[in-house]
């Protein structure tokens, strides 16, 4: 069944209408979704006619404020809540024809999940709580124990195993929340703002240690923050929310470029550019009779990190591809653009 | 007249002269209806009521049972079928847990026959020494909880054995250990059922209403027609009674515990069983702990009133005690009621919170080293009685078992202080009594007695529409109907009068209370535990220090009434007022508010929803004390409930007087809930 290219997650026009009539309206204009007449009768659209791919071990970041159903849609996802219309795949299985018993394989063996407040059990140790998800699988007390030990060094929580949540700040609760979603080693992290209850400082470390995380564990991740800044410092793709419906959803840099709507263009207009484009979106065509310095910059290359080594030099820099073949040229005046001039007359490569 | 509609007191204002107007112009000689509502057909309701149970149990759905003891094929009805197999049930379970504490034979007979017993001379349980139970209260205080639970629970088990009452002692625990569990059970499978369906919630919500305002008083009349007299009945009418707060708090529990742990369970892959045992009722353990702890208190206050239909232990023995005006007697007996809920209270909470260690690698005599402790000190007491038994087989064996009149007591310490009270400060005691009576008591019934019933609709109905609309006008007046329908209206003239000097009283000394408290935090907690333990005491004990003080009257009646029904309003002060945030009093602060200022404007307008639940409780809490009061000699409702446990056709009528308190009760509530909330919405706490 499942292929090496074939999607993790897979949506298509997911739709979650919340009031009592919607069924039956739904049902009336035989499975078609009408927006207008559905909020005529009262509904609330929280998800409106989402459509996506996830590729494995990709992190799509759902970015959206408060009541833009980014919440919903991830619950949607993990069918915490049931969808009203269309189809999600996972790993090419329709989720939705999934019977009871089936969702609860797929959740005991390929999902994990960590929540906005923690959502640790207030009866269990850290311990246990990360336990917990293995011994409801049926592996046995010590078996889960060994492995959950392994859980808590892998967090950084050695040591406090025997605390309960409320002995715990809450960055350590959170840290215990990663600790159980990854605990039954799941393909599918859903994170739904696991940051955004922690101080900015915390919040920060978390990141670090996210990214540091998934780059030894490699997982396919839905993820979902209001906070824009996190969105680009952590996503592979961001998808951008509002009213449930998907704004636009690209790499960050080509959001940040190309904002596809007024209200994505909101989000961007503060965003440092040197942060989010790589080298190759703003490089120069490659003159093979230009003097060329002898450094060279990786194309994927992030403009902030490679900054200051470009402007030292006095002339171009080549930027090269995974091979080490020259793809472009990069020149100080560029740079010096990216990161002091109007964000509006900005020359880039598309 | 904008401003009359909008206005709630220019509201209230008119409906009392309204109220006042019709009490002056109906003329209790000519006002007909109006002025008490005439015999009706619906004062056939009890017998209806009467017959109709009487049917159940005596003429709906015969079947034939074979009696193997007298060979014969019997008539008899499913329902008293099903009652004998549930008494049976219940019956074995108290004599299995009375004979392993205090020894006897009849589990025994149950497996084989009394020939067998009288055959076999050594076929009996034999009681357990009872230091060895002593020893173990200390160890299992200790496992449980560390030292001071130990000493707690061992301390507490010594004292019962040293004033020699261990024989009652042990029959109301084996009482308690059988009707806790059944209570706490029942309670959790209803309450679980409620939350996982909403119809039968919304069923079950109403029914709990009533079952947790009816008196106790009241259950007891059908429990003794369906199950008979004894100890199983005392249990089962303990479970009735205890089981309701056990199914409310397990829902409000279960509604509490926020979506993100539910939704964190189902993804962890639990199944719906998992999900319910492992994360849900284990979350909500804190509420359900609450309950089981109202259980238990719900179970000791039963083991008084249970007596009344045949249970014995403690309470029985209080109960002759205080008919027989021994009050240090009762004085000892309601200490060891009330160390024995305190302890079950403690020992459970305990046990619900040990933690489990999974590093600790032990060999066997350390993981089990309690129970091998325990199972030493058993065989060592048991050789130590044996022994003394045989050395001095004339003598008591005071290192077996203590009895009654063996036992330490302080009885004429007591007598003697209640004869040095009677001697020295009778005449004033006895002035006070008088002047209670004839200037305030006496007063407020006849101006309770002389109000028209249809000036008391006409208020209860206004209220009713002020407070909550349309719907609480009806709700309430159809409450107060019922009782007005009723032959008894007098008598809850009667109750109400009494209920309502106890309420204004307990308030006012349950909120001064709590204000003063308020102010510092260590009074605050000082003041929080002494309501904990206060409300540990099962009911009836207020009524000993009281009597013994008083005498029999109906001052010692409201007396006990006030101090039970002051707790409530004193916690819930002290709640509400330490509940106004913190931002708050700042703003105050910063405001320049002086102390008076503070809690005038900023803390008691934002507890005062608070409060009123207190007083709600504070109602409740005076309703059934006034009822238990009619142990003393009242002449309300109480007296007739318990007048009708000893008639033959008690039945009907017990249950429809227990419905006039309940709804007496359940008015109050309804009003006072209705304006809480909506006073809290306005004020935005939940």
């Amino acid at each position: 069944m499942s292929t090496l290219d074939q999607p993790v997650i897979k949506c298509d026009s997911v739709y979650k209408i919340f009031g009592d009539n919607a069924a039956k309206i739904l049902q009336q204009s035989g499975g078609k979704v009408d927006t207008a007449s559905l909020l005529e009768a009262g509904c609330v659209i929280g998800v409106n006619n989402a459509s996506f791919e996830v590729k494995k071990g990709e992190m799509l970041v759902v970015m959206g404020l408060s009541g833009s159903g980014k919440s919903t849609l991830l619950r949607c996802i993990s069918r915490l809540l049931d969808t009203t219309a269309g189809n999600i795949f996972i790993d090419g299985e329709d989720l939705l024809a999934m019977s009871d018993q089936e969702l609860i394989k797929v959740r005991r063996n390929k999902m994990g999940m960590v929540f906005q407040s923690f959502a640790l059990l207030p009866h269990k140790t850290v311990l246990e709580n990360i336990a917990f998800p293995l011994q409801v699988k049926g592996m046995s007390t010590s078996d889960s124990i060994i492995r959950a030990m392994e859980m808590v060094a892998l967090v950084d929580l050695t040591g406090r195993e025997n605390y309960f949540p409320r002995q715990l700040s809450g960055g350590q609760q959170q840290r215990v929340g990663i600790a159980r979603s990854l605990a039954v080693e799941p393909d599918i992290w859903f994170l739904d703002e696991p940051f955004s209850a922690l101080d900015p400082l915390i919040r920060r470390e978390m990141q670090d240690e996210f990214l540091r995380l998934q780059n030894s564990l490699n997982k396919t991740i839905l993820f979902v923050t209001h906070d824009f800044d996190e969105a680009i410092r952590l996503a592979d793709r961001i998808a951008i929310m509002k009213d449930g419906v998907i704004e636009q959803i690209d790499t960050p840099a080509n959001i940040v470029l190309n904002p596809a709507t007024e209200y994505v263009a909101k989000f961007t207009h503060d965003v440092p550019r040197e942060r989010v484009l790589t080298c190759e979106t703003i490089m120069d065509e490659y003159d093979p009779s230009a003097q060329m310095s002898e450094l060279t910059v990786f194309k994927d290359a992030i403009i902030q990190t490679v900054a200051e080594a470009v402007l030292t030099e006095q002339k171009s820099v080549a930027v090269t591809d995974a091979q080490g073949h020259i793809v472009g040229a990069l020149n100080c005046a560029t740079i010096i653009h990216v990161l002091f001039g109007n964000a509006n007359t900005m020359p880039v490569n598309n | 007249m904008q401003y009359f509609t909008e206005n709630k007191w220019t509201q209230f204002v008119a409906l009392l002269a309204v109220f006042f107007a019709l009490v002056i112009t109906i003329d209790p000689a000519t006002g007909g209806n109006l002025w008490r509502l005439q015999e009706t057909i619906f004062w056939a309701l009890p017998d209806v009521v009467n017959d109709f149970l009487k049917f159940l149990i005596n003429d709906f759905w015969v079947v034939e049972t074979y009696d193997p003891d007298l060979d014969l094929t019997e008539e008899t009805t499913m329902m008293k079928q099903v009652t004998r197999a549930m008494s049976g049930i219940v019956l074995f379970f108290i004599n299995l847990i009375r004979e392993v504490l205090l020894g006897g034979i009849k589990t025994i007979v149950v497996f084989t026959s009394w020939d067998f017993i009288s055959d076999n001379e050594w076929a009996r349980i034999p009681a357990l020494p009872w230091p060895a139970l002593a020893a173990g209260a200390f160890l299992l205080g200790h496992y449980l909880g560390g030292r001071n639970l130990s000493l707690l629970a061992g301390l507490s088990t010594i004292y019962i054995a040293v004033f020699g009452q261990w024989t009652p002692a042990m029959e109301t625990l084996s009482f308690v250990l059988v009707a806790v569990p059944i209570s706490f059970l029942l309670g959790l499978t209803l309450g679980v059922a409620a939350f996982k369906n909403k119809s039968f919630e919304s069923v079950l919500a109403p029914l709990l209403n009533v079952a947790q305002s009816m008196p106790h008083f009241s259950y007891l009349i059908p429990v003794v027609v369906f199950f008979g007299i004894g100890d199983h009945a005392g249990a089962i009418s303990t479970v009735i009674f205890a089981t309701p707060p056990m199914i409310r708090l397990t829902i409000l529990g279960l509604k509490k515990v926020s979506p993100e742990v539910l939704e964190a369970g189902m993804m962890s892959g639990c199944n719906s069983r998992q999900l319910m045992f492992r994360v849900l009722i284990p979350t909500a353990r804190h509420d359900i702990l609450i309950g089981v702890n109202q259980v238990i208190m719900q179970c000791l206050a039963m083991a008084v009133i249970a007596s009344f239909i045949g249970a014995t232990g403690l309470g029985y023995d209080l109960l002759v005690a205080l008919n027989m005006l021994k009050i240090g007697q009762a004085l000892e007996l309601g200490v060891s009621i009330v160390l024995i809920a305190v302890v079950l209270d403690k020992l459970s909470l305990s046990w619900a919170n040990k933690k489990t260690d999974y590093f600790a690698d032990l060999p066997f005599h350390l993981r089990h080293k309690y129970s091998l402790t325990f199972f030493a000190i058993v065989v060592c007491t048991s050789i130590i009685a044996f022994m003394v038994s045989a050395m001095l087989p004339e003598q008591a064996n005071y290192f077996y078992f203590i009895h009654e009149s063996q036992g330490f007591t302080t009885e004429k310490f007591w007598d003697f202080i209640v004869d040095w009270i009677i001697t020295n400060a009778y005449h004033s005691l006895q002035s006070f009594n008088l002047f209670m009576i004839t200037s305030v008591l006496m007063p407020m019934k006849e101006a309770y007695l002389s109000m028209p019933v249809a000036a008391t609709l006409v208020l209860v109905a206004g209220t009713g529409y002020i407070v909550g609309g349309l719907r609480s006008a009806l709700v309430t007046t159809g409450f107060i109907a019922f009782i007005a329908l009723t032959p008894w209206w007098d008598r809850a003239l009667i109750t109400a009068y009494m209920t309502t000097f106890a309420v204004i009283v307990s308030v006012i000394i349950g909120c001064s209370v709590g204000v003063l408290c308020a102010r510092s935090p260590l009074a605050t907690k000082v003041i929080l535990l002494v309501c904990d333990t206060f409300q540990t005491f099962p009911s009836f004990v207020y009524l000993i220090p009281v009597i013994m003080l008083f005498g029999v009257s109906d001052l010692s009646v409201l007396i006990a009434v006030i101090v039970y029904a002051t707790i409530p309003a004193t916690r819930y002060t002290v709640e509400g007022l330490s509940n106004v945030p913190e931002t708050l009093q700042e703003a105050g602060s910063m405001s320049g508010v002086n102390r008076l200022q503070r809690l005038l404007k900023i803390e008691l307008p934002l507890a005062f929803p608070h409060i009123m639940l207190g007083i709600n409780q504070t109602v409740i809490f005076a309703l059934f004390m006034v009822i238990i009061g009619a142990f003393i000699g009242t002449d309300d409702l109480g007296q007739l409930i318990m007048k009708s446990l000893s008639e033959s056709n008690g039945m009907g009528q017990g249950i429809i007087l227990g419905l006039c308190v309940a709804f007496i009760g359940l008015t109050v509530d309804h009003l006072i809930h209705t304006w809480a909330q909506e006073r809290k919405k306005i004020l935005g706490i939940t």
